[in-house]
């Protein structure tokens, strides 16, 4: 069959959609989209994440549907949710209420409310279980008799290792101030209210420079590869700052919405989970005003007040702010180092906005590298016109 | 299609999209920014256009979608099944009878008429992109209408090369005033852009850009005086199934006799002859 | 004598910073150019000047004095906080030009002014052809034919002493005096009357030094463009100026005819300058 359309163009196209529904229909097993959404609980999240669209019982049936591959299951997602009209807006999340169910700290060793692992794979050894292939797996506990877990419940009960040090044994969530908060009132970490109105990229398109709600909604909605790649190419040489995490947490937040009669009440509509980190960097207080190069005439001025200037400059804490949903601790991690760079200008890819903001979107990089695949007969019997010319001119 | 509104989007984002196209009609030339909505259909295949023949189609309306001026595209197939089953309006391949054409890469042959519509998708809307690749400063330049620096792109092509090299999507200058990209239709439609009676609507989904030209819009492609805009040799070309000439023409190589054969790319226009054609 | 003027400036200043009363109200306060209280940069204060058709006037003044400030004020590369600036050609010298659109600055910009920048890759596409760079003046200021742009070129490449079969070379390969000639053309390339040279000689070596100035000399001559030429290297500003002002924290100290100052400096400043010419 031939791939442009000569002609048979409505035949090829049915003929492929078949052939791609006998492939997803391989083998005599058939996939419970509740199991999805239990046991691949992890692809769930991230693909909830770059779709921008908190379903995980959608995310499981996109899963199914796209045979698996997270960038199809991102689209199913997106375009349904195109389709839905917005009823209401959210009231501020504030990561802070956070029920949580994991929290560590790269920066100190003790933190006040404590930390405890939580679910991770951080700390185990990547070896094939061969054990658990096909039907050797004893049904889970909760598997045996219930359905999926409830929307926005964060699986698992806290691991307790040694790190931990407050975990509560009856692995019921815990909540805890930020750490963020004590360097704040110690006047370490810098102070900076953000009152600027949320901006929501997927009614109004970004414009530069990108306010900060608009570039911390891009990177959440991010590619997780993407964004990792180039938070990893910004920490290992093309970028500002190396952070540490100062706290990473996961848990549940209420999602709540302003009562619609009642007011000054609201309501609560679910839960999700989600991870949060705070990396914070060191950084120069910036002073107004520029160094002047030595210059042998400054002479002349000595006694003005300038020297004073070069002597050392305090140093502060400034924080780059990541937010995903779901379990997704590298692109949480990746977000913040992010954050931080386009706060910062600079030369490097990581601090150019439309580098990092324009580039990450999993439908439109997906979508623009695989639109080649389409015919460009057109354009290139142009190309081809102009190749012609300038050959037939130099003979 | 249950379970999904007319046309799939929902009413308030098909009034977005068209209160961006207002905005375009009423400033030829120039890109709307718009909150670009996702479709079922992947961002780069055409999501532009489809974001504004969703949003003005009405269940009245006649549709012809073409990709490559062929109706039997693999895309332009899906593109006309989706909209198809998104609102259950007719469609026909023959361009006079439609109200709507939705395109990719080329403009119908037969001259469009003021009742009618096209609807161009487009992968790169900002000409200013081959000398600038910042959002933020490109869009100073159209206020400024900074446009040296192309200029100068096409003048060093001619200082390097001696001609001006740029193939198909080559850009015009609408108005006198914006520069703009006419999607990538080859040279050979530029001119058809230029006071044409229909409506023309460009959409860049991916890039979330929206742009117009209201009919009769003064569209000149980009030339120097002594360059002069050329479009691509179609001279001695006969199309190998209708007979005709002096239109775009596909080619094809023909292994049996080693011959190079063409043949109309707007497929609608050669069905079009052959039916006229006398049986013989 | 009067001449009608080519430029003026009226009181301009460019501050980097918010300010504060304390700098605003007394010019007193300011550490060199700096406020104490609020870290604010005075970089250019109230400064005026009045340049008559065909002169040219020299400004000196050490690093950081506010001479590249101005002189970016002056090619419309910054909005300065305050201040009036007309120039002859634009509206018989009635409208500030600081109060225009950003569309008619470019036009002034293209059509009016020609600037030579102490760094070449500011004034030079350095991968474009170096034709290309010279006729890019030509294209902003609307000419629309290869040709005649040609010509215009291979005219002013001779005139700077670039061989013409390096028409098609881009700066980028071009050694530094010949990067400054090549600006130099590029900025004169429409006959602006008003040329602003920015320490055209600064790093250059001394036999390379003397063929820029002899250039910029004979543009003086042949063409009568009004020039104003910033350089902290006095020797320059003598060879080149007839009238100097020297400029110190974004202040004039000290103006003149530059033979007198050369003579007589009155400020301390100019005298430590004109010593350091010995």
């Amino acid at each position: 069959m031939a791939y442009v359309a000569v002609s048979g163009g409505q035949e090829a196209v049915e003929n492929a959609r078949a052939l791609m529904e006998k492939y997803r229909q391989r083998g005599s097993r058939e996939v419970d989209t509740g199991a999805l959404e239990n046991r691949m609980g992890l692809l769930i999240d991230r693909i909830m994440g770059e779709a921008g669209f908190y379903a995980p019982r959608y995310a499981a049936l996109a899963l199914k549907q796209a045979e698996g591959s997270p960038e199809e299951a991102v689209f199913l997602l997106r375009a349904y949710r195109s389709t839905l009209s917005r009823a209401h807006q959210s009231l501020p999340l504030d990561g802070a209420g956070m029920n949580i169910h994991r929290r560590i700290s790269a920066a100190f060793k003790d933190i006040p409310g404590g930390q405890f692992l939580g679910a991770t794979c951080d700390y185990t050894h990547r070896l094939l279980n061969f054990e658990s292939a096909d039907g050797e797996e004893p049904a889970g506990k909760e598997a045996a008799g219930e359905e999926a877990a409830p929307e926005g419940e964060c699986p698992g009960p806290s691991g307790q290792t040694p790190r931990d040090t407050t975990a509560d044994k009856s692995s019921q969530p815990v909540r805890a101030n930020r750490l963020s908060q004590t360097l704040k009132e110690e006047g370490l970490l810098k102070q900076e209210e953000d009152t600027q109105a949320p901006q929501d990229i997927t009614r109004q398109p970004l414009v530069f420079p990108a306010p900060r709600p608009a570039r911390l909604q891009s990177l959440a909605r991010a590619d997780t590869g993407f964004i990792s790649g180039l938070a990893y190419a910004g920490i290992r040489g093309f970028g500002p700052a190396h952070p540490t995490v100062g706290e990473l947490r996961t848990g549940t937040l209420e999602v709540r919405i302003a009562h619609p009669l009642l007011e000054g009440e609201c309501l609560v509509v679910g839960n999700i989970c989600v991870t949060e980190v705070e990396s914070f960097f060191s950084e120069e207080e910036t002073a107004p005003g520029r160094e002047e190069k030595e210059d042998p005439l400054k002479i002349l001025e000595s006694g003005q007040g300038d020297k004073a200037d070069h002597s050392a400059r305090p140093l502060s804490l400034a924080e780059g702010y990541g937010m995903v949903f779901g379990r997704n601790d590298t692109k949480a991690i990746a977000m913040s180092i992010l954050d931080y760079s386009l706060d910062h200008e600079g030369d490097s890819p990581v601090q150019n906005q439309e580098f990092v903001l324009l580039h990450g979107d999993c439908l439109e990089m997906n979508g623009f590298i695989s639109h080649l695949k389409l015919p460009h007969y057109v354009t290139f019997q142009s190309k081809l016109d102009r190749v012609r010319h300038t050959r037939g001119e130099e003979r | 299609m249950k379970n999904y509104n007319f046309a799939f989007l929902d009413e308030s984002s098909k009034r977005a999209v068209r209160r961006a196209l207002l905005k375009a009609v009423a400033i030829p030339g120039y890109q709307v920014p718009f909150g670009s909505r996702e479709l079922p259909i992947g961002r780069g295949w055409g999501t532009g256009g489809i974001q504004i023949t969703l949003s003005i189609i009405g269940k009245k309306d006649i549709l012809k979608v073409i990709d490559q001026g062929s109706d039997d595209s693999v895309n332009a197939i899906s593109i006309r099944s989706f909209v198809r089953a998104a609102t259950g309006v007719r469609t026909t391949t023959d361009s006079q009878e439609a109200t709507l054409i939705q395109t990719r890469h080329r403009i119908p042959e037969i001259p469009l008429r003021g009742d009618q519509i096209l609807v161009l998708q487009v992968p790169l809307p900002e000409p200013l992109r081959m000398v600038e690749p910042l959002e933020s400063v490109t869009k100073r330049m159209h206020a400024e209408m900074d446009y040296a620096p192309i200029w100068l792109a096409l003048y060093e092509n001619i200082v390097r090369s001696g001609d001006i090299e740029l193939g198909a999507d080559y850009p015009v200058m609408v108005e006198n005033r914006y520069i703009m990209m006419p999607s990538p239709i080859p040279r050979f439609d530029n001119p058809k852009l230029h006071k044409s009676p229909a409506l023309h609507l460009f959409g860049a989904g991916r890039e979330k850009k929206i742009y117009a030209l209201p009919p009769y819009t003064d569209v000149r492609s980009l030339c120097f005086e002594d360059y002069p805009f050329r479009v691509e040799d179609m001279s001695g070309r006969v199309c190998r199934l209708c007979g005709a000439k002096d239109v775009f023409m596909d080619e094809f190589f023909d292994p049996a006799s080693g011959k190079r054969l063409y043949q109309c790319s707007d497929s609608g226009y050669c069905e079009k002859r052959k039916e006229n054609q006398p049986r013989g | 004598m009067d001449k009608p003027f080519a430029l003026e400036l009226d009181g301009l200043v460019v501050r980097y910073g918010k300010g504060c009363p304390l700098c605003t109200d007394s010019a007193q306060a300011l550490q060199r150019n700096r406020c104490p209280r609020c870290g604010s940069i005075w970089a250019v204060r109230d400064i005026s000047l009045r340049v008559r058709e065909g002169e040219i006037l020299g400004v000196v003044g050490e690093s950081g004095s506010g001479k590249s400030t101005l002189m970016r004020a002056l090619y419309l590369d910054s909005q300065p906080t305050a201040g009036g600036y007309y120039l002859g050609r634009y509206h018989d010298g009635k409208t500030n030009i600081y109060s225009i659109s950003l569309q008619q600055r470019k036009y002034i910009r293209s059509h009016l002014l020609g600037m030579v920048y102490q760094n070449p890759h500011l004034g030079l596409r350095m991968f474009f052809s170096a034709g290309a760079n010279v006729a890019e003046k030509l294209i902003a200021a609307g000419n629309r034919n290869v040709r005649s742009m040609m010509n215009r070129t291979g005219t002013l490449l001779e005139h700077i002493e670039v061989p013409l079969g390096r028409l098609k070379e881009p700066p980028v390969n071009f050694s530094g005096g010949m990067q400054q000639r090549l600006q130099i053309a590029k900025a004169v390339a429409n006959n602006p009357p008003v040329l602003l040279l920015d320490e055209v000689t600064t790093g250059l070596d001394l036999s390379v030094q003397a063929r820029v100035l002899d250039l910029v000399k004979r543009i003086q001559r042949e063409f009568g463009v009004t020039m104003i030429v910033v350089s902290h290297d006095l020797a320059v500003v003598r060879m080149l100026a007839g009238r100097t002002v020297v400029m110190l924290d974004g202040r004039i100290i000290e103006q003149g005819i530059t033979d007198q100052i050369l003579e007589d400096p009155r400020h301390i400043y100019t005298q430590t300058l004109v010593n350091s010419l010995l």
